[in-house]
């Protein structure tokens, strides 16, 4: 069989989304967030809402997501996503608001603005890549590093003691009355990044049904940062987060509307 | 049963060489080659015709790389 007889439109199986701009990432090898930047955008495309979409960006290694994604995007101020959404979704009550935070952005500095976003119950999608460490800035202990884990700013482990133990936004997320829905999933194999999008996109329906604050956390790696190959950086995830980091969902709607 | 064969089209300039296909592909159809693209990183390609079509190099490819076609054998 010649593999000019394969290759032919009729026979596409899988393609980049549209609604991903056809550039290069600036990730490192191997890196999580490009997995989930398409996975977000497959959704979208999928549920054709690309042109009523409005993404809020961060700061830290998603800085540039407004270079990648095909979508309306605004960059917020450190932390500060999920007020900017809250704001943009005010203003316009029938787009879809997503805002895409890392640890360091969402889990440290923008605590405050993240939990009361969710207490209102701002009609807004969080899409929360947790690798428990500060990777735009070279490694330092994030809230959600691990007990023990070796970072530039715990070089001898993170002791619970002084540092604090890691904290499971997640959890604490799910218990306010205004959050609708809660997950944690995970893309570090191909099953788990088909389950991580089927929760993309269960978290975007509800948003357009206008159920609440959805939240959906993803396990993901840091190969530069936490000194590793790709694959190792996996096997890290796999074993060591995993275990602390529980996947599953958090919180489901007990009625859907 | 059906044969089902599968290809795949490697964007070679955006390839990193993270490997991570290499790790979930069932057929072994996948490798690191020797040349260096645009970027600098060695990128992958193709070692044998095994290739099924089943389309874990893409899900898994964190820079979409690969496009994949699939048609059945009679």
């Amino acid at each position: 069989m010649t593999e000019n007889l394969i290759i032919q439109e009729d026979n596409l199986v899988w393609n980049k989304p549209s609604t991903l701009l056809d550039v290069p990432m600036h990730y490192c090898p191997g890196c999580g967030h490009s997995t989930v930047h398409r996975i977000l955008m497959e959704v979208v495309e999928e549920l054709g809402i690309a042109d009523r979409t409005i993404g809020v960006a961060p700061v830290g290694c998603s800085v540039f997501a407004y270079h990648y994604l095909n979508v309306d995007m605004q960059q917020a101020a450190h932390g500060r996503a999920c007020a900017v959404a809250t704001g943009i979704k005010r203003v316009h009550p029938d787009k879809i608001v997503f805002t895409y935070q890392g640890d360091g952005d969402l889990a440290a500095i923008g605590t405050a603005e993240t939990i009361h976003a969710a207490n209102r119950g701002e009609n807004i999608t969080v899409i929360f890549i947790n690798n428990g460490i500060y990777g735009m800035t070279s490694g330092q202990m994030a809230p959600t590093s691990l007990a023990g884990m070796q970072t530039t700013t715990s070089p001898f482990g993170r002791d619970v003691q002084t540092m604090g133990y890691p904290m499971k936004i997640s959890e604490m997320l799910a218990m306010l009355p205004g959050v609708s829905f809660v997950t944690r999933q995970a893309v570090h194999k191909p099953a788990l990044v088909r389950k991580a999008k089927k929760s993309i996109r269960q978290a975007l329906e509800y948003n357009i049904k206008g159920m609440g604050f959805s939240l959906v956390e993803i396990v993901s790696n840091c190969p530069s940062n936490l000194k590793m190959t790709p694959i190792e950086s996996n096997i890290f995830v796999e074993n060591k987060m995993i275990p602390f980091y529980e996947l599953g969902d958090i919180k489901v709607p007990s009625e859907v509307l | 049963m059906a044969k089902v064969k599968g290809d795949i089209v490697i964007d070679l300039e955006i390839c990193k060489g993270c490997e991570l296909c290499i790790s979930v592909c069932p057929e072994d159809t996948l490798g690191l080659g020797n040349k260096i693209n645009v970027k600098g990183y060695r990128y992958i390609a193709k070692v044998n015709d095994n290739c099924t079509g089943c389309s874990n190099c893409a899900i898994i490819c964190p820079d979409s790389v690969f496009t994949v076609y699939r048609m059945k054998l009679n």
